[in-house]
């Protein structure tokens, strides 16, 4: 995994950080009409399940409730083996360890988000310690946050700083980035976010916590596909886009994969460099693919809730 | 492992197709006096949708007649009914809007996405605008009195069949006239769907006639005496002929014709939207658009970066069946266009510019081309100069904004012209500069029934939408 | 008539898009032209006046966000469904005021709906435009909606005199707040059920029935209205209410007579955006 050693400020010269967001929401719109169907319509629920990251981030959240979403996230429909696995578990950092035991032997990974989730108003000292307890611990994954106070005051060297320290921390977990977007402000912001990730060696770059409003957008999304196919033509270097909050609904997910295969290719269209943060969304995902097969709509009770 | 889109077809049973189509007067369906009638077809398959009744002299003045008969009742009703005739109008259009854009791909050729999302919601909503106007002319012309003319005779073309028969329609009846259009030879049907519309709308009979023909039909229409207004949208070459023809008479004239825009981009402009601005610029409906963005002029500092940008855009242009809702290039509209297109790309590779084009399959039926990009192209270039009405784009390149001006004004038409920079006092610069009757700023292709458009120069005069689209359609006189 | 029983409307307030009773549970009489009772009209209280102008303001950026033309959509569909209702509409006005033209009272009130629902995106090439000011600015006028319009709609006629005061507020993207006609309030209500089922956001038009008397202050002097539409206040109050809407600067608003795009700009600000020109 090479990193560049192009700071922030060059890759902004070198690439350019600009973006109109009439433009690029009406390249978001076009691209959601994309009409979907049939063959291609199952492939594409396929690769939404194999690329979910089950998510539950609550103050509420239990061994128990881990225990039972690690299971819905091995066997997402008990009854049809046909249905793949998901990416990953994610969850709160207290609970790695009863998911990494919960998951043992399977193929879905444990994630773990870190550095005090989701504002990440801590000191860096504690939201590092909080990566290598979590790695520690049995996490393969860590979402981390930026930290938006230094984004917004402009101190871009800072936020990439604190992203190679988190990578480092990370030892052989895979980091994932999250800019949460909605609180940059513009679109252009996104894209410096994203290059600046990219730059200091995330694996992935992130939407959004989705614990504010607005979460993950589909020009939002294009915007950091955009930063990721202009970053990988310079540098060489294959950073993967997770989408995650709010996405609901399988024609929500669809969208994102369209996004993905016009702007990226197709050999983005992988759970190594996709993924979708999503708890409700994988029942929607299960229903509508018993839908494409028998022609006929589905009943929610007929999906596990864990 | 490649992700395949399957077809994914817009159904086709909604429309219904007569196999024979007279012509539309006086408020009824009638046959040619001459029993001509000539086959038009679906460019995409090459498959015969219907036989078109030819309209010769007797029923150009037949028809005329019929307008002349009909305009003292219509211009001397209340306008505010003329107003509710026209948002009638407007809501059956939109009522019928899966229809309308169904038939207008199956007859033009463009994509389903586009008639359906551009060219039909437009077309309604230039009804809905003009009727707003119909009652409140004397707030469109201060301190005048705005009268209509009379009969207008309205000319189209085959790029945009129903929006360009809405430009034409709407503010003519707005205004008080009435009128008699001739669509283009190759796409007649939703013109003749909208004589239905002007049925279900209660239009009285002679307001509107829609007669059907060639270009001979088009040339007695503009020539009849009794015709007290001309509007024309179409080619260059045929609206000087038109100008010739009237000259001397007291016809009002207005002319939309040909252009060779220019779209700038600046080096700081917003790379990936003005890629996907030069893309709209010149491929949107194959790029049969009179303001196309057929000449690129991009700042030399950033000619590689938007190349590459702009040839992996192309590579995901998806060709195809017109009618399948994911198709982005459509068919070119007849053999004969696609012919034109053929030789002047012929003439560009001749002349030794670089030429780079999208590799899709072409369907084996029906009239394709690939979008197209002409590199190494100068201004002495035929294809910087011609307008080749097909998905060419040519690339040429300046380095300072006075060059870029200069280049993009060094043209006989003057109909639209792009700019891409993230600078706003660059774009107030360059828009005072362009001579066009168009100037669109980071963004391309957009109209809109409140916004005038038309050209300078060769692209013609006269302005379509917006309050001073009425002017072409009336007298004004004191108050 | 038959011997059929007929099953008689409860009359309430117009507030959010929902018909809620006044919160202070009162009502009032209402009575035909010839003395006839015909029910017991919501008697609004300050307190239902509040909540509509919370609500007003809450629609007014999405109101006002619209585009022209969607807003014109918008206003042409309530001619549309009042049409559908025109006859119910004549027999409310006929009751109410005994009026021998209740036929040519309702019609015009559909049709000034239509004038200006196709005035909506007129409005900027009227009152605003481009000024040739000496130097290298572009320079540009535009006009904007006020916010939220207090009214007092005038006693009769009670169905158009309410439409000529809320379509010219609303073209130009303002939300409103309207006391209705006191005498004459229901037709106003019939109306509210026109706006409610024909795509007009919630809290757009918020119409109170009541005393005038009681209300007019409260709009009058509300903090958070930004006009005040004088053309339904009896002169004996006039001056009062003019007095209160000082409080903040109020637009003061009456009606010219007639239909025109300058009833809907005297809704309206002006804004002025200059931008330099140069490479």
């Amino acid at each position: 995994m090479a990193q560049t050693t192009l700071g922030p400020q060059s890759l902004f010269d070198e690439l350019g950080t600009a973006v109109d967001a009439v433009g690029a929401e009406q390249r978001a719109a076009a691209l959601a009409t994309r009409s979907i169907k049939r063959a291609s319509k199952l492939w594409a629920l396929d690769l939404a399940i194999r690329c979910c990251d089950l998510t539950t981030l609550e103050g509420a959240d239990t061994p128990g409730k881990i225990r039972a979403l690690a299971s819905k996230a091995m066997r997402p429909a008990p009854t049809d083996p046909s249905i793949p696995h998901v990416a990953a578990l994610c969850i709160y950092p207290s609970l790695v360890k009863v998911a990494a035991d919960a998951l043992r032997g399977s193929e879905v990974a444990v994630a773990s988000v870190a550095t005090a989730f989701p504002s990440g108003q801590a000191a860096l000292a504690t939201r590092l310690a909080e990566i290598e307890t979590a790695v520690a611990d049995g996490a393969d994954e860590i979402d981390i946050v930026i930290s938006r106070s230094a984004f917004l005051a402009g101190r871009f060297d800072d936020v990439h700083d604190e992203v190679i320290r988190s990578k480092e921390a990370c030892g052989d977990a895979h980091l994932k980035v999250i800019l949460e977007t909605g609180e940059l402000g513009s679109y252009g912001a996104v894209r410096q976010a994203s290059l600046i990730a990219m730059a200091a060696g995330a694996d992935f770059i992130k939407t959004s916590t989705g614990k504010i409003s607005p979460a993950s957008t589909l020009p939002v999304a294009l915007v950091m596909a955009e930063s990721i196919r202009d970053y990988a033509d310079l540098t060489g270097r294959a950073v993967g886009l997770k989408v995650a909050g709010g996405i609901r609904s399988s024609k929500d997910a669809i969208r994102y994969l369209v996004v993905i295969h016009e702007t990226l290719g197709d050999e983005w269209l992988d759970p190594r460099r996709f993924r979708i943060g999503a708890s409700s969304l994988l029942n929607d995902l299960l229903m509508q693919t018993d839908k494409q097969r028998s022609g006929v709509y589905s009943d929610p009770d007929g999906y596990t809730l864990d | 492992m490649n992700w395949e889109y399957a077809p994914a077809p817009e159904s086709t049973e909604i429309v219904s197709v007569d196999d024979t189509y007279g012509l539309f007067i006086d408020g009824d369906f009638t046959d040619p006096a001459s029993g001509e009638y000539v086959k038009t077809i679906n460019p995409a398959t090459e498959e015969v949708l219907a036989a078109i009744a030819q309209a010769d002299a007797a029923d150009v003045d037949r028809a005329v007649k019929a307008a002349r008969t009909a305009f003292e009742p219509w211009s001397g009703q209340p306008a505010s009914d003329r107003a509710k005739y026209l948002f009638r109008v407007a809501r059956v259009m939109q009522e019928r809007s899966r229809e309308l854009a169904v038939l207008e791909t199956m007859n033009g050729g463009k994509p389903i996405r586009e008639s359906r999302d551009v060219d039909v919601p437009l077309a309604a909503a230039h009804f809905f605008y003009y009727a707003g106007w119909a009652d409140k002319l004397e707030y469109a012309f201060a301190g005048r009195r705005a009268e209509p003319l009379g009969v207008a005779a309205q000319v189209i073309p085959w790029n945009f069949p129903l929006l360009m028969l809405a430009w034409k329609i709407a503010p003519a009846l707005a205004a008080g006239n009435t009128v008699v259009l001739k669509p283009a030879e190759t796409t007649p049907l939703t013109a003749l769907a909208f004589a239905s519309i002007c049925d279900q709308a209660g239009i009285p009979p002679g307001v509107v006639n829609i007669i059907t023909g060639g270009g001979k039909t088009g040339a007695m229409l503009v020539r009849h005496p009794d015709v007290d207004k001309v509007a024309f949208t179409g080619s260059t070459e045929v609206g000087k002929d038109i100008q010739r023809a009237i000259a001397g008479t007291a016809k009002h004239l207005t002319l939309e014709l040909g252009g060779k825009a220019p779209n700038i981009v600046f080096a700081d402009a917003a790379l990936d939207q003005a890629v996907e601005g030069i893309v709209n610029g010149i491929f949107f409906n194959q790029g049969h658009v009179c303001c196309a963005g057929s000449r690129l002029l991009v700042q030399e500092s950033a000619f590689e970066q938007v190349m590459a940008k702009l040839k992996r855009r192309l590579g995901t242009l998806r060709l195809g069946d017109p009618l399948d809702k994911n198709t982005d290039i459509g068919a070119i509209n007849s053999r004969a266009q696609l012919d034109k297109i053929n030789r002047l790309v012929a003439t560009g590779v001749d002349e030794g510019a670089e030429l780079y084009q999208s590799s899709c399959d072409l369907p084996e039926r029906g009239f394709w081309f690939p979008p197209s990009v002409f590199t190494g192209v100068s201004q002495s270039h035929r294809i910087a100069q011609e307008e080749i009405f097909g998905p060419v784009l040519s690339v040429l390149t300046f380095r300072t904004p006075e060059e870029a001006v200069e280049k993009a004004n060094n043209t006989p038409y003057g109909l639209s012209a792009g700019v891409w920079t993230e600078k706003g006092s660059l774009i107030l610069w360059m828009a005072d500069r362009l001579r066009a009757g168009v100037v669109w700023a980071n963004t391309f292709n957009r109209f809109d029934p409140a916004s005038a458009f038309g050209g300078y120069k060769e692209s013609g005069f006269g302005r379509e939408g917006g309050p001073q689209g009425l002017s072409a359609y009336v007298k004004l006189s004191e108050s | 008539m038959s011997g059929r029983l007929d099953v008689r409307k409860t009359y309430k307030l117009f507030i959010g898009g929902a018909f809620p009773r006044s919160e202070s549970a009162r009502s009032y009489e209402v009575t035909a032209h010839d003395g006839d009772f015909l029910a017991n009209a919501a008697r609004a209280s300050r307190k239902d006046v509040r909540d509509a102008v919370t609500v007003a303001r809450a629609s007014w950026p999405s109101w006002s966000g619209l585009t022209a033309y969607n807003r014109g959509q918008i206003l042409y569909r309530v001619a549309e469904v009042m049409e559908s209702r025109r006859a119910e509409l004549i027999e409310q006005v006929r009751r109410a005021e005994g009026d021998a033209d209740a036929d040519g009272q309702v019609d015009r009130a559909i049709d000034t709906w239509v004038w200006y629902a196709g005035l909506t995106d007129k409005l900027a090439f009227i009152a605003g435009g481009l000024n040739p000011v000496a130097g290298p600015y572009f320079n540009i006028t535009v006009p904007e909606s006020t916010g939220v319009v207090g009214m007092a709609v005038p006693e009769r006629p009670s169905l158009a005199g309410l439409v000529e005061r809320l379509a010219p507020a609303l073209c130009g993207g303002n939300t409103v707040v309207a006391i209705t006609s006191q005498a004459h309030p229901l037709v106003a209500i019939t109306a509210a059920e026109c706006f409610a089922t024909s795509d007009v956001p919630p809290g757009v038009v918020n119409l109170l029935s009541g005393h005038k008397d009681e209300l007019v202050p409260v709009v009058a002097s509300h903090l958070d209205v930004d006009a005040l539409d004088v053309t339904g206040i009896g002169d004996e109050s006039l001056a009062e209410a003019e007095r209160a809407a000082a409080g903040n600067v109020k637009r003061i608003v009456r009606s010219q007579g007639g239909r025109s795009p300058y009833e809907a700009t005297a809704f309206m600000e002006l804004k002025t955006v200059w931008h330099p020109k140069g490479s």
